[in-house]
């Protein structure tokens, strides 16, 4: 009967339940909505279509309709407005660090209030914890990983054999970095040393830097940042002079979307990028590439970044259940390791890297397990109360200190000024 | 019974307009009075504190600074590149047809595709401008992610993209021009220079009134392409007032503030339509 | 007259000029055929040898539900246009021929929309549309673009200038108010549709900034904010692809367009819009 009834339409399905005295097994099916996002590149929809399918076949009392709504911003947006219009979605993977803007909204609920069970409980704990970071504020925690990334050196072997440079040990430290970038920038313009990309994410390449110098960005309130600390205007002073003083990187701001064909087009021999874009490179590459940890000044690191599982407020106790049990399936080690082969991103928590699934992978692909072992050195991404204007501050004086308009120290100086103003009553 | 039919008619029409164009306009001036309204916090009247934090806001001043710039980048060569098209595909020319269809088709493409390929055309290194650049031995230009260039880039794309709308109206215009003036002028001795300056300009002057509207609007409207070239920046030096607005109320979902940035994009709107007609009416006679 | 008029040296410049510029003015729609056309790494370089395919295509149309956005954009732009012929044709018809009370401040108020567009209200727009429950509908997208001001300025025109005589006559054979715009003016003004239609076309079906705010599923969304998923720089640029997706989105408006090319212009001449 079941199998007959599969071959049916959703409507169909339901009616003919009716007609024939099924009902109760039909309106037990508790309907979810989800928004998700793409900020990388790949086919991820149809991955995410796939998953949810077979989600539904092994769970026939949930029924999922997964809905791609652009990149993170729009994600927030969609969902943000379908819970004004009042007919909301009952969770969504949206950015990780929407998070203090999602509380304040009242829309999300805690997942400490949603699980009951000891095996529930333990389930929270199973994830890398720089990868929690953003999901936890106040003693809660709000998001569970899913679509994670960091940033990661994407390195060109044959430029570095080309330069003299040993292509098996790319630069571990600030000072390495620079002096590689001198020997890998060539005089005539036909190929840069380094590029970081600083438009689309600055402040999140930013966060890479100033935590290697040592520094993070914001208070883990959330209503608190630290942009005009000192290590934090040096770690800008040390972008800016990649380009201006050390003329190993192009001035003025390089573009996030275009930085990966100029890579793959040999036009610089290094960049820092998206973990997401590994499976891309590495499709695309004709030649010899290596993937390494961002350098250290004072130690490695580098921020994490992407989407979060959250479960909104307006949702029935049978819809909050179902999904956890959705979240849950969809984060169980070996869908994970899946998904992480799949799209390049992180396997968000280490028994996924025991599945045999990501074990053959990073045998055979070495490159995988950068992102996973520069965990270790990682912080959050920036997210604090009022998002969007405090991240834009932060962009803005990147962009103005890269483009010359202001000197480091102003620039990160106003931005914290206005900063604080925005966050005073947060506190 | 004129009275009934002639409201009975506009009546439709005016129901839309109403709605979407006279009531958002006074509601907008309304919010711009009141505070940002979260879950946790209620919109309450404010007076004109927004309008302070306005005058504080140095992107907002930027923003405005470089959509006036915008404006007057792209409205006269648009209209002047659209005159020079209208005149060449007015006169005999070998392969007319594909020339004017070449000028055409930037209008019926979306700037959102378009701006795409810009994004190529301007990419640093590998980008088309940059690599025929380089055969002339030229060095590499940043042209998005250099403040001083950005916004030039975004013009020079703009009048692209529009030159070839305007030049439809011009063509229309300098086809209803009678023949014999030309011929008259041409017998008299007169250069074409001078006979474009005193007969066809003057004359296609009621058109370039309503090109110019057109223009004006679009500079202040069209914001497609920096969702895709530059969002803005660097450090918003090609940021324009719309996308500000979009950005305030949809990213930052400060709905008052963006009110209130809307109302100085209605002023100006305003006070350059009241402008445009109490200056150019002197100049045209309409026909 | 001077059919065989020598070419002088100055018209040869010119001549060559208007080519160069109208190549110059083609050169992104050649880069997207250039680009769509041929495989990834070509994309960046012209290399003539380089092997055709339709990859491009398929992987464009396998990353997007482009089947769907054709529908939505082809439901959106024929109702707005429907809608918009309704509306403006009345509007004018009450404007060109009926002296009425609060004329003038009406027409002056009908203006202000050629100033003050859709796009400009976007904010208060969208709280409208979630109060009236459109917020992720295709009529959402279309309501704030039903009247428009430019259609009725020009449709107002072109019906003052057809002879009075003409409803009079019809007026004479017993034809209603309806029936004579039916009859009379709206055959006369034909080219004027035609013009402002095909306008209102291009116009919608490349609209992108309002129908992105208020959509929100595939359900909904036009082809312009559809093929945005190719555009955002975050998912890193891959521009053959892009370029298939455009040149996907482009198509049935561009051969519309090639087609009706000179009926087109013609129209244009014809419905006196100068």
């Amino acid at each position: 009967m079941l199998r007959t009834m599969k071959h049916l339409t959703g409507g169909v399905a339901m009616a003919a339940a009716l007609v024939l005295g099924l009902g109760g097994a039909a309106q037990a099916k508790t309907e979810l909505t989800m928004y998700y996002p793409v900020a990388v590149g790949g086919p991820l929809t149809k991955i995410v279509d796939g998953l949810v399918a077979d989600f539904e076949k092994e769970n026939q009392d949930i029924k999922v309709n997964a809905i791609y709504a652009g990149n993170y911003n729009d994600a927030r947006i969609k969902a943000l407005a379908a819970l004004k219009s009042g007919n909301p979605a009952q969770l969504s993977v949206m950015f990780s660090i929407d998070i203090y803007e999602l509380i304040e909204q009242g829309a999300i609920v805690a997942f400490d209030d949603i699980v009951e069970t000891a095996e529930e409980k333990a389930w929270l704990k199973k994830f890398y914890p720089a990868l929690m970071e953003n999901g936890i504020t106040q003693g809660k925690t709000w998001g569970i990983p899913f679509q994670r990334s960091t940033i990661v050196m994407y390195y060109n072997k044959d430029a570095f054999r080309d330069a003299g440079l040993d292509p098996d040990s790319p630069p571990a430290t600030w000072g390495d970095l620079v002096s590689a970038g001198k020997k890998l920038t060539k005089a005539d313009g036909s190929r840069w040393g380094m590029m970081i990309p600083s438009t689309g994410y600055p402040y999140w390449m930013f966060g890479a830097l100033t935590k290697q110098n040592g520094q993070t960005l914001m208070h883990g309130d959330g209503n608190k940042t630290y942009f005009d600390a000192p290590a934090t205007v040096e770690a800008l002073q040390f972008w800016k002079d990649l380009g201006n003083k050390y003329a190993v990187m192009p001035k003025g701001t390089i573009e996030w979307g275009t930085l990966r064909q100029n890579f793959l087009e040999g036009k610089t021999a290094i960049m820092w990028h998206s973990t997401g874009n590994l499976t891309t490179v590495k499709k695309k590459a004709k030649f010899d590439f290596g993937v390494a940890m961002l350098p250290a000044k004072k130690s490695r690191g580098t921020p994490t970044g992407g989407g979060n599982f959250y479960i909104f407020k307006k949702t029935s106790p049978a819809e909050r259940k179902a999904a956890l049990t959705f979240i849950r399936w969809m984060t169980a080690p070996e869908r994970t390791a899946l998904w992480s082969k799949q799209t390049g991103y992180i396997g968000t928590r280490p028994d996924a890297y025991q599945t045999t699934i990501l074990k053959d992978y990073v045998v055979e692909f070495p490159p995988a397990a950068v992102a996973r072992d520069q965990l270790d050195f990682a912080t959050a991404e920036l997210s604090t109360y009022q998002t969007g204007r405090v991240r834009k501050l932060l962009d803005d004086a990147i962009q103005a200190a890269l483009t010359g308009s202001k000197s480091p120290g102003d620039a990160l100086g106003s931005a914290q000024k206005q900063a604080d103003r925005l966050l005073k009553r947060y506190r | 019974m004129n009275h009934v039919y002639g409201w009975l008619l506009l009546l439709p029409a005016a129901v839309f307009l109403l709605a979407f164009t006279h009531y958002p306009t006074v509601a907008t001036l309304m919010q711009s009075f009141f505070s940002e309204s979260t879950a946790l916090r209620p919109s309450v009247f404010v007076g004109l504190e927004n309008y302070e934090l306005l005058a504080e806001d140095e992107i907002f001043w930027k923003v405005l600074n470089n959509n006036l710039w915008y404006a007057a980048g792209t409205i006269p060569t648009s209209i002047a590149i659209a005159i020079l098209m209208a005149i060449w595909v007015n006169r005999r020319l070998p392969g007319r047809g594909l020339v004017r269809m070449a000028y055409f088709t930037p209008t019926i493409l979306p700037m959102i595709a378009v701006a795409n390929i810009w994004l190529f055309f301007y990419t640093p290194e590998i980008g088309l401008f940059d690599q025929i650049g380089a055969v002339f031995g030229m060095p590499s230009q940043n042209w998005l992610g250099d403040p001083d260039l950005v916004l030039g880039s975004l013009i020079v794309m703009t009048i692209w993209k529009e030159a070839g709308f305007f030049m439809i109206f011009y063509l229309a215009a300098l086809q209803s021009l009678p023949p014999e003036l030309e011929e008259a002028a041409h017998l008299e001795g007169a250069g074409r220079w001078y006979f474009f300056w005193r007969v066809t300009f003057p004359l296609l002057m009621p058109t370039t009134l309503f090109v110019m509207i057109n223009a004006v609007i679009n500079s202040f409207k069209m914001v497609d392409h920096l969702f895709i070239l530059t969002k803005g920046g660097p450090d918003n030096a090609s940021s324009l007032l719309l996308y500000y607005i979009f950005e305030v109320a949809f990213s930052f979902f400060d709905e008052s503030y963006a009110a209130t940035l809307t109302v100085v994009l209605l002023v100006l709107l305003a006070v350059i339509a009241v402008g445009q007609f109490v200056l150019m009416d002197k100049r045209i006679h309409y026909r | 007259m001077n059919d065989v008029a020598r070419l002088t040296l100055l018209d040869r410049v010119e001549i060559s000029a208007a080519w160069l510029l109208g190549i110059i003015w083609l050169m992104p729609l050649l880069y997207a055929f250039w680009a769509g056309f041929h495989p990834p790494e070509y994309a960046t370089r012209l290399d003539l040898l380089a092997p055709l395919t339709l990859e491009n295509f398929a992987e464009a149309w396998s990353q997007a539900p482009f089947a769907r956005f054709y529908l939505n954009t082809f439901i959106l732009v024929t109702s707005i246009l429907i809608v918009q012929f309704i509306l403006c044709t009345l509007a004018a018809y009450a404007f060109a021929r009926f002296e009425f009370w609060g004329k003038d401040v009406a027409f002056v108020l009908v203006l202000v929309q050629l100033m003050i567009m859709p796009e400009v209200l976007i904010v208060e727009n969208y709280s409208t549309m979630s109060s009236l429950n459109l917020v992720d509908t295709i009529a959402g997208i279309g309501l704030p673009y039903m009247a428009s001001a430019f259609g009725i300025f020009l449709l107002r025109q072109t019906f003052k200038t057809i002879p009075k005589e003409l409803e009079d006559a019809a007026r004479i054979e017993g034809c209603s108010v309806l029936q004579i715009l039916w009859k009379v003016y709206v055959p006369l003004a034909r080219p004027t549709y035609l013009a402002y239609g095909l306008v209102s076309v291009s116009y919608h079906w490349n609209n992108f900034l309002w129908p992105l705010i208020i959509t929100n599923s595939v359900e909904t969304r036009p082809l312009t904010v559809g093929l945005a998923i190719f555009g955002a720089p975050e998912s890193g640029v891959d521009w053959s692809v892009i370029s298939a997706a455009t040149l996907l989105a482009v198509a049935p408006l561009l051969v519309a367009f090639l087609l009706f090319q000179r009926q087109f212009v013609q129209s244009f001449m014809q419905a006196g819009i100068k």
